[in-house]
């Protein structure tokens, strides 16, 4: 019981702190036009470069400094978190339905339609992903949604793969037959007594997944794959940074800290909803 | 045919089969009259489970009935459309299970739980369900049914949620009660209370129930009739108290020499003898040849 407790605590710190982050970066995003300093797209080549604002030469104005063109760093990450999270939700959200569907049906019924959708999901999971995601990308050209898409279609798996696990466990429990005895039928078994049991499995994956999702479009971005707008991204500020790395190393440092922090607190959010409302668990 | 002369269950030489052809019932035939305790004994892999869950409806998909029929009140089960046989089952059978702690769903509160399938498949009204399920609550001694029906399964010790399981089994009112093995996952002094508040709630709602078990004390508290289980084959049934004074088959002696007596405590237990089992061997031998014969 003791050590129950003691977890119980550590994941209630991790997540408050975890949820906060998030908060904050969502706010952040929400309200960019309020609370960005500056005009992200604004460029002054009389600004370039400004250090952070406890280095000397720094600009009050440009807390996190500038990059090479002079525009401001954290208003350029705070406009960035839009794109971020824009694709952590809906991607994530496309890949858990997907995938979560899949893999309930795969684990409660088995037979042939396990068969079939689990050498499907071998198969997929055979690409490799970023190269599946470039791939994809690429056939269906750049823009928000492309790249929202190519998340979903390569993730889903992730989702079916742990929930069809999650569901064969419990659909081997008594209550299940249980069920059967007082004569529901499957598919009113799956969904009434089942599902509620893998809910909190598929909120932390789906927390967790946010989080890949925002690393995906980061790396999409990185590769000049993602949006083709001027509209800044996380992975578009690295790679202009990592090309003043000795001028400016700020440019670089600054997103990289947001996007590890961003991609930590919603893996380590999932974790702690999954403690929080498991009641097994809890 | 009238419906009050038919047995509430009739088992009519069942036998299945595993996929590597082995029988794990050999033309097992049994009754229940409507209101009868039949006990079912045997030991660790007889079939007693098997024949319940055949019964039941919920045999694991790789065990096959080959031959015979279960009757519900005289209906034959196997000739049923799936559906119909589903909401026959869930109207008037119901399971006391095992363990307590699995046959809960984790996630869900008991409350709704034991009221669902009332307003579900008997089509009760929620309220209706609602009193009735209080009404069972007190009966099976749960003395503070609010707190009860709104916990969650992990949140009752192993004997409140046998108490839960066995309200929401007679909730219903069913005519066949399968009890399998219902004491076994509790604690001796629980054990104790669970089996008369089974024998109380089964005299006062007068149904039937199939009890399974391998402990031959229980059997002689709670039955009527008995069968004795070997290897999926019926090697004697009786009455309750014929069998136990005078037990016919050797291995039904066996198993008697190898019950623990508290009048005893010291004597050393009696493994079943080398020349029973055998004796059973060559008895379903000869009972799988003379089966196979009309089978190829």
């Amino acid at each position: 019981m003791d050590d129950g407790r003691i977890s119980r605590h550590g994941s209630g710190a991790k997540l408050w702190l975890a949820g906060g982050w998030l908060l904050l970066a969502l706010l952040a995003a929400l309200f960019a036009p309020l609370v960005a300093p500056q005009d992200p797209l604004a460029q002054d080549l009389m600004f370039e470069r400004l250090p952070p604002f406890w280095m000397s030469g720094s600009e009050p104005g440009f807390w996190l400094g500038t990059d090479s063109l002079g525009r401001d760093l954290l208003s350029r990450l705070i406009f960035g978190a839009r794109i971020a999270f824009v694709v952590a939700f809906a991607a994530a959200l496309a890949a858990c339905l997907v995938g979560s569907t899949l893999g309930l049906i795969s684990g409660y019924f088995g037979g042939w339609a396990d068969r079939i959708i689990s050498r499907v999901v071998d198969v997929w999971m055979a690409f490799p992903p970023v190269l599946f995601a470039i791939l994809l990308v690429a056939v269906l050209g750049t823009g928000l949604s492309s790249v929202i898409i190519a998340i979903a279609v390569i993730d889903w798996t992730r989702f079916c793969r742990v929930i069809r696990a999650e569901t064969m466990g419990q659909a081997r429990m008594d209550y299940v037959e249980n069920a059967r005895i007082a004569g529901y039928g499957r598919i009113g078994i799956m969904l009434r007594e089942v599902l509620p049991n893998v809910v909190p499995s598929i909120v932390a994956l789906l927390s967790l997944e946010m989080g890949i999702a925002v690393i995906v479009e980061a790396i999409l971005s990185f590769v000049n794959l993602s949006i083709s707008t001027d509209d800044p991204t996380w992975g578009g500020i690295i790679a202009e940074g990592r090309l003043s790395i000795h001028q400016a190393w700020w440019v670089l440092v600054f997103p990289l800290i947001t996007l590890i922090l961003t991609v930590l607190s919603f893996s380590q959010f999932g974790e702690g909803l999954k403690a929080r409302f498991d009641p097994v668990l809890r | 045919m009238n419906a009050a002369v038919n047995p509430c269950l009739d088992i009519r030489s069942l036998s299945a089969v595993l996929p590597n052809g082995v029988r794990v019932l050999r033309s097992v035939s049994l009754s229940v009259q409507p209101g009868e305790v039949r006990a079912l004994v045997g030991e660790s892999g007889a079939g007693k489970t098997m024949i319940g869950k055949a019964v039941l409806g919920v045999l694991p998909p790789s065990v096959r009935i080959v031959e015979g029929d279960i009757l519900l009140e005289g209906e034959d089960l196997g000739r049923l459309q799936p559906k119909a046989r589903r909401t026959l089952m869930g109207a008037r059978t119901a399971l006391i299970p095992q363990d307590p702690l699995t046959a809960l769903n984790p996630s869900r509160r008991i409350g709704p739980q034991m009221t669902d399938r009332l307003v579900r498949i008997l089509g009760w009204s929620g309220q209706r369900a609602d009193i009735r399920i209080r009404q069972l609550l007190d009966e099976v001694q749960i003395r503070d049914p609010d707190r009860v029906t709104k916990s969650y399964p992990h949140e009752l010790s192993g004997g409140m949620r046998q108490r839960v399981l066995i309200a929401a089994a007679f909730a219903a009112e069913p005519r066949l009660i399968v009890a399998d093995e219902p004491t076994t996952a509790l604690d001796v002094t629980v054990q104790k209370q669970i089996l008369r508040l089974i024998a109380q709630l089964q005299r006062e709602h007068g149904t039937a129930i199939l009890f399974v078990t391998h402990d031959l004390g229980v059997v002689a508290k709670i039955s009527q009739k008995v069968s004795v289980l070997y290897a999926g084959k019926v090697v004697e049934e009786a009455e309750t108290a014929a069998l136990f004074a005078s037990p016919q088959h050797p291995y039904t002696r066996a198993l008697m020499a190898a019950t623990p007596r508290y009048t005893n405590p010291f004597a050393s237990l009696k493994p079943v003898d080398e020349a029973v089992l055998a004796g059973l061997a060559s008895e379903i031998a000869a009972a799988d040849q003379a089966w196979r014969r009309p089978h190829g």
